[in-house]
Parts: structure tokens; C-alpha cells; sequence
């Protein structure tokens, strides 16, 4: 129906968001509140999706939940309306909007396992809501059910249901959960990050699952996410939204490739250099002894579960390495394993051509100092009851025997080589934003001057703008010091940026390895194509060309499974 | 009113005054006290009019107040040095287990597991009527039996503080035990812990009050608020308020510990969002 009048466009219209003011109560002021959405306004029609886009704290979850009716703890709506079909949610009391919450509107949340139950079966938590909001019988709810189950591509629909949470696969998880948000046939569908704590190959299935199961219902949905190349494949229209305000929006091909503002246009370079950036020319390898060799290294937990199954890699000086594979593919394992916390089975590890006692407790203290480690939740690697400046200052203290003025000028040095003002010293880490804890991080590391650093996921758990910093400054400080890198990373887009030589980990052995040009170009290992094919790039029918590429060669889709 | 640069909330300086006034009471007792602690001056139970005392004359005709500011001495000093002790010893030994994990938890826990499960008081008896009741194997007593609480409270906490990344990081640095839980672990662990500290310091004097039932508590002359209570407790029958005095100053101070205790945590939860 192209001809639609404005009356019947008027009439489509399921969700007016006008001016929303949202604040959040700051703990210990009593009357100071500070924004976190400040006067944004959004339209959604019946069967379209709009993306909402934003690094943490543009407050894309904060409206979504909006959308529910609902702010979390410590905030409230104190301007504007959320008109949902008529009715105003933001003055409706909360016995009222209960009945639009999951049977008119309905929430995908981003942890599937923290939104099930473990002790119940699936069919018992995708049932419930139209049974609790009087819609069905339990036996209809239970058809139901089965039929979503179907749709979104879950295997054997017709038992799915009996199973626990714990016996599906994260993936099938977040699906059930799409199942479950369905269940009554809501008008919108308000999906907070669906596919982000799935690996890439899941991340595919799930998105396409969701897509299909959208159109087919035509159900509105606000879909909030940090990744544009996602948001892209499944939404209409995009909304930019930068601390609370919205930046820019429109239909979802010119925010892609037209888009009008500054800060839009960096979230699009940004993220459009992950997938499309040509590979950076190979650099000259350093000969002599590498820095790192593992000969053959074999681990498991408890000689139960082998983890890492006779991997050989080495590392040459100035020199960045990077693992990557899915979540259980042992990455982050191979890391203890270098490290000492895991010692492993057989193999050697040698270091600078010496070897390296397995277990950490037999290691030097030199030895200790020369490898160092960056985690990837700033929050939890550094300890929230010490200033910076003592978290600095203890490996200089400590591998060099420094003190006093010594110590304070080296922490000086080090808060300036990671672009950080000399007062940080005095804080404690709870007052540094997340990017300047990896910051922090990362200058504990270098305090003990090493030649191996293992970088553990240090992006993932940042914004994309922030991360890009990150990335530059490490590839700052290789170039000042000299030192090697291991990089585990699930994300392919920083090993394109950083690393010199790629191994790729599939359950816990290296299926190919090599210069990061001859990795990542055909003729492809087929688990590097697959996860190659699987990042999703900035164009519109990206997901379709994939799916179809995938129908025709069903042996490396079989890979993932 | 500022205390350490923080803010006092009402309950706090409430809480404060209380412990100031307690702990003054104890300092000055010889000074300020109208009689002697073993003083006998009247008649058992004398009321407050009829002795011209504060609160009456206690089972023996002793004066209550004056036995209240001595009781205060050594209540207080007993209690906090056994608190004191037995969270040393607890939680060295929890963050300990903790943090090295292995044998060494198993033997420390098992240890501790076969400690609980002697009854406190029993346990308590054996070792007073072997050893002596004296008031450094009371404390000794009293503090070893609490610290097997105190093990499994700190273990408990540490274990959630042990797997994060900031104290792998200490260990993959190379750092000893005592520095990971002096450094990373303590710190962390303080809040839960100091909680337990302000009951424990009460749940002390209630036990010391139970021993000296048995006659293995402090012995007489000396006072202790427990005892007192303990002594006087048929006072009650006979339509007098002797045994209400002590347990009043039991339920005062257990309050104003409390309050203070609260106001820490307030301090330390404002800290960490």
C-alpha cells in the first residue's frame, strides 16, 4: 500500500516518544539529579524497526525500557510522554501499565542465561506470560510456544521445550528468550542488545532468527545496540544518540552511508575499518631467538578436560600475535598456560630461548617481570581500595626496588605515557572512566618494563571510540619500547588493525597460523572463513548475501555446530 | 559534627557519646565511684532512696553504680581484646585458606569444622577447669572459640575477592601470601567484617556473663556487667530493678557499638558506588 494517506500513516503509528526527560538520582546529593535522557523524541510505526545506537551512556537502554513503561531503580521520567496506542505511560500507575508490559510490549534483555530460570523448563517461563495476563491456557501457551520454536529455527520445536535452561546452547538461549518476549504477540518488542554477548557464527543465526520473526509478525521494535553493522541488517530507520540527546536519525541506509553528523561519521569509520580496512603490509620480522616459543604445549583442568591440545607458537620481538577463536575455543586458557597459573601437561615454553619453569611458583621474579598481563574488565583488574598511584608504584617498588621520590617520579612518567594527568595518582580507580582504567592498566604493565605483554580481550568490554584509542596507544608504546604482543581476541576486527601474525583456535588446538596477510586471504582455512564471513560488515543486505552464500555451501556452516 | 572528615549523622554522634561516656566510665571508675567495688554498705536490695545511693545496693548490700563503673573496666577491656584477638586470628587464618586454597584450606577448615562442633559452653568449661580461670586464659578462651565464626566469615568473603583479576594480577607479579591479603584482600573484605566485629563485641559479654553462671566467668569481688546481672537476677521477684541496671548498660553499649558500626558502613558503601 504505497498510497497511504497521512490519516492511515497517523493510524500506524504504535509509539510516540515526545520529549523525554529522564534523571537519575546521584547518590549521597539529595537534590541533585543528573540526565540521562534529555528531551528525545522518537516515532515507531507498526512493523518497523528502529535501531537505536549509542556508546554506554547515550542512554539507548534508558529509553528502550521507557518504552516499557519502566526506569530502572534511582531514575524517574520527569518530563515528556510515551504515548503507546493511545495511552500515556509515563503518567499511568504502575497495576496499570503492568497489563501492556509483556503482552503489548515485550523486552529481549542482552544475558539470556541471567533471564531464565535454571530450575524451571523452558516451556514452563516461555508460557507463562499469556497465561499470567488471562490471554491463553496453559495448553494453548504451550502450542504457542512450540509454534515459535519452529519459527525461530530452534532444533526439534516440538521437545525444545522440556529442556532446562542450562541443557540448550547460549545462542538457542537467547532465541528461547525471543520465544518467550512473543509469546503474547506484542505490538513492539524492545530488544536491549540481543546478540552481543554471542560469539560471531551465533550471533548469525540469532539475528536472522530475530529478523525473520519481526517481519513475519510485524511487530515494531526498538533494537538497541552499540554495533552498527548489526542494527543495520535488521532495522528501517537508525537513531545516534550521544549522552541522553539524540544526534541524528534517519532511515537506516543514510546513516550508513550519508551520514550528516560529525560524530555519526566517526562511529561509522570506526566500526567500517574493522571489516573493510586493507590489511595492514607485513613489517620485518626481527630474527634471532624469539621472545616466545611453545613447543608442542598440551593443558587440561584437572588431566580431565584438555584444553589446549599441542599448540606450537612463537613470538618475535617487537612483534604482535594474535589468538583468536570463540568463547571456549581456549584463548584465554593458552594466556594462564604462559603465564604459569596452569601449568601444562607436555611441551615446553621457552623464553628468550631459555626454558620457562612451568608452574609460577618456580618462576623468578625476573622471569615474572619480563611477562606481563592486561585484562579485559578494567573494573575487576584493579583493586578499588588503592590509588593509582600505589597501583603504579608497587611494580616499580617491587621488580626494581625503588622508593620514595623514585617511585612517585616513575608513576609520574607512566601516567604520562599512557596520556594521563600526573593528579591521577591521588584517585582510586572507582572515579576513572572505563577506558582510563584500561589505561591505568595497561601503565602497571609497563611499570615492569617487559618484553612480552598478553593482551586478554583488553577492547571488548569498551566503547568503539574508546577502544580505538586503546589500540593506538598499545601500538604507541610497542613502537617506544619494543616489546612483543599477544593479543587473545574473539574480535577480528582489532587483529586486522593490530597484529603482525595470526593463530586461529578451534577447541584448543591452532588451526592455522601465519603472517596476518596470508591468514586472513583466500585460500582460506575453512573455520577462518567461516568466522571471517561471520563479522557482520556495514551494508544492508550483508545478512542475506551471507545466509544465501551459507545455503550453498553447507559444509562450512556444519563448522559451527 | 565531622569525624575522620566524614559526616555524623544524628544516630552516629548518638552512637559515639554513648561509647565516649562508656569508655569514661571505665578510665575514671576509682575516681569517680562513691565506694569501693567489694564495698559492702547496707542491706541486700536496698532500694535507691533508702541507701542514698544512684541505683540501690546489690545481692550482697555492695552499691550498684559504683559496682557498675568497675564492672565497666573490665567488661569492656575483656571484650574488646577478645573481639580483637579472635578477628585476628580469623581472619589471618580464613584469608589465608582463601587465598592459598589447596591442603592448606582443607586442614584449616576441617579444623575449624571440628572446633564448631564442640559445644561452645562445654569446650569453654573443659579448658577453664584444666588451664585455671584466670582472665588471659578467659580471653584466650573466648577468642579462639569466636574465631572459628570469624574463619568462616572471612573465608567466605575472601573467596569472592580471590578470583578477580586485581589480586591474580599481584600473584602473577610475584607477590607473597601476606602481602595479597594484607593489600588486596583486606581491604576488600573490611565492610562484611566490621559489621560482624560490632556483634561479636556484644555476643562477648554475653558469654563471658554465661561462664561466670558456671563460676568460671570473672571472679568475685570483681564486677562484670554479666555477672551482675547474673547475681541480681532474683532481685526480680521481689519487685527490685537490680539485675535491670546491668543489662541496661549491656543493651546501651551493644546499641551504641551498632550505631557507630552502621555509620562505617554507610561511609564504606557511599565509597564504593
Amino acid at each position: 500500500m504505497p498510497q497511504d494517506g497521512p490519516e492511515a500513516m497517523e493510524q500506524n503509528i504504535i509509539l510516540t516518544i515526545r520529549d523525554l526527560q529522564i534523571l537519575a538520582r546521584i547518590e549521597g546529593q539529595q537534590d541533585a539529579a543528573k540526565p540521562i535522557v534529555d528531551g528525545v523524541s522518537l516515532e515507531l510505526r507498526r512493523g518497523e524497526v528502529l535501531g537505536l545506537i549509542g556508546e554506554s551512556g547515550a542512554g539507548k537502554s534508558t529509553i528502550g525500557l521507557a518504552a516499557l513503561g519502566y526506569t530502572r531503580p534511582g531514575c524517574v521520567i520527569s518530563g515528556g510522554s510515551i504515548v503507546f496506542d493511545g495511552v500515556d505511560l509515563a503518567r499511568l500507575p504502575v497495576e496499570e501499565i503492568r497489563k501492556f508490559r509483556g503482552s503489548r510490549v515485550a523486552y529481549i534483555a542482552q544475558s539470556a542465561a541471567a533471564s531464565f530460570n535454571p530450575a524451571r523448563k523452558l516451556y514452563d517461563q516461555v508460557g507463562e506470560a499469556p497465561v499470567r495476563h488471562g490471554l491463553m491456557s496453559w495448553s494453548e501457551a504451550k502450542a504457542r510456544s512450540t509454534e515459535l520454536f519452529r519459527e525461530l529455527d530452534l532444533p526439534n520445536p516440538d521437545t525444545f521445550g522440556e529442556r532446562y535452561p542450562h541443557e540448550v546452547s547460549g545462542g538457542q538461549l537467547q532465541r528461547a528468550m525471543a520465544a518467550m518476549a512473543m509469546s503474547c504477540r506484542p505490538e513492539i518488542l524492545v530488544l536491549d542488545e540481543p546478540t552481543t554477548a554471542l560469539d560471531v557464527t551465533t550471533q548469525i543465526e540469532v539475528l536472522a532468527s530475530l529478523k525473520k520473526l519481526i517481519r513475519e509478525h510485524h511487530t515494531a521494535g526498538l533494537y538497541i545496540t552499540h554495533d552498527l553493522a548489526v542494527v543495520a541488517q535488521i532495522a528501517d530507520r537508525i537513531m545516534v544518540l550521544r549522552h541522553g540527546k539524540m544526534v541524528e536519525e534517519g532511515p537506516a541506509g543514510d546513516i550508513l552511508h550519508r551520514p550528516q553528523q560529525e560524530y555519526t561519521r566517526m562511529l561509522v569509520s570506526v566500526r567500517a575499518a574493522e571489516t573493510s580496512a586493507p590489511l595492514p603490509p607485513p613489517r620485518h620480522r626481527a630474527a634471532g631467538t624469539p621472545v616466545l616459543a611453545l613447543d608442542h604445549v598440551s593443558a587440561s583442568y584437572r588431566s580431565l578436560v584438555k584444553v589446549i591440545n599441542d599448540v606450537s607458537l612463537t613470538i618475535a620481538r617487537g612483534e604482535t600475535v594474535a589468538v583468536v577463536g570463540e568463547s571456549g575455543s581456549g584463548k584465554s586458557t593458552l594466556a594462564r598456560v604462559i603465564c604459569g597459573l596452569l601449568p601444562p601437561e607436555s611441551g615446553t615454553i621457552a623464553f628468550t630461548g631459555e626454558p620457562l619453569p612451568k608452574a609460577l611458583r618456580q618462576r623468578s621474579r625476573d622471569q615474572l617481570r619480563r611477562i606481563q598481563m592486561v585484562y579485559q574488565m578494567p573494573d575487576v583488574a584493579l583493586n578499588p581500595r588503592q590509588t593509582i598511584g600505589e597501583i603504579l608504584g608497587r611494580p616499580v617498588s617491587f621488580y626494581f626496588g625503588s622508593s620514595g621520590s623514585d617511585v612517585r617520579a616513575r608513576v609520574k612518567e607512566l601516567l604520562e605515557m599512557v596520556d594521563l594527568p600526573a593528579d591521577f595518582a591521588k584517585r582510586r580507580p572507582g572515579e576513572l572512566s572505563g577506558g582510563q582504567k584500561q589505561r591505568v592498566s595497561i601503565a602497571r604493565a609497563i611499570a615492569a618494563k617487559p618484553e612480552l605483554m598478553i593482551c586478554d580481550e583488553v577492547t571488548s568490554a569498551l566503547d568503539p571510540l574508546v577502544a580505538d584509542g586503546i589500540l593506538k596507544l598499545l601500538q604507541q608504546i610497542q613502537d617506544e619500547m619494543g616489546l612483543s604482543y599477544l593479543f587473545i581476541t574473539h574480535d577480528l576486527g582489532v587483529v586486522r588493525r593490530v597484529s603482525d601474525r595470526v593463530a586461529v583456535m578451534l577447541r584448543g588446538a591452532l588451526v592455522a597460523e601465519g603472517p596476518l596477510a596470508k591468514v586472513f586471504s583466500p585460500p582460506y582455512h575453512p573455520y577462518t572463513e567461516l568466522l571471517l564471513s561471520s563479522v557482520p560488515e556495514m551494508r544492508l543486505d550483508w545478512l542475506e548475501e551471507v545466509l544465501a552464500r551459507r545455503a550453498e555451501i553447507p559444509r562450512v556452516a556444519a563448522l559451527s555446530a | 559534627m565531622r569525624l575522620f572528615g566524614q559526616r555524623l549523622s544524628v544516630a552516629a554522634t548518638i552512637g559515639l557519646v554513648i561509647i565516649v561516656v562508656n569508655i569514661l566510665a571505665a578510665v575514671l571508675a576509682p575516681v569517680v565511684a562513691p565506694y569501693g567495688e567489694a564495698d559492702i554498705i547496707g542491706d541486700v536490695w536496698d532500694a535507691p532512696e533508702t541507701s542514698q545511693t544512684v541505683f540501690g545496693l546489690d545481692n550482697l548490700g555492695r552499691d550498684m553504680f559504683s559496682r557498675l563503673l568497675y564492672g565497666a573496666r573490665t567488661t569492656i577491656t575483656i571484650a574488646l581484646i577478645t573481639t580483637l584477638l579472635s578477628f585476628t586470628i580469623g581472619c589471618v587464618f580464613g584469608f589465608a585458606a582463601a587465598v592459598a586454597g589447596g591442603w592448606l584450606d582443607m586442614l584449616l577448615s576441617r579444623i575449624v569444622d571440628a572446633l564448631m562442633a564442640i559445644p561452645t559452653l562445654i569446650f569453654a568449661l573443659l579448658v577453664l577447669s584444666v588451664l585455671g580461670t584466670s582472665i588471659p586464659v578467659l580471653i584466650g578462651t573466648i577468642a579462639v572459640l569466636d574465631s572459628t565464626r570469624v574463619f568462616r566469615l572471612s573465608r567466605a568473603v575472601a573467596m569472592n575477592i580471590v578470583p578477580l583479576e586485581y589480586v591474580e594480577a599481584a600473584r602473577l607479579r610475584g607477590e607473597g601470601l601476606a602481602w595479597v591479603m594484607r593489600r588486596e584482600v583486606l581491604p576488600n573484605a573490611l565492610p562484611p567484617l566490621i559489621a560482624e566485629f560490632g556483634l561479636r563485641f556484644c555476643f562477648t559479654f554475653l558469654f563471658i556473663a554465661a561462664l561466670s553462671f558456671l563460676g568460671l566467668g570473672i571472679q568475685p569481688p570483681f564486677a562484670d556487667w554479666g555477672g551482675m546481672v547474673r547475681d541480681n537476677a532474683q532481685a526480680i521477684s521481689f519487685g527490685g530493678i537490680a539485675p535491670l541496671i546491668p543489662a541496661a548498660a549491656i543493651a546501651i553499649l551493644t546499641i551504641g557499638v551498632n550505631l557507630v558500626v552502621d555509620w562505617i558502613l554507610s561511609i564504606h558503601a557511599a565509597r564504593r558506588a
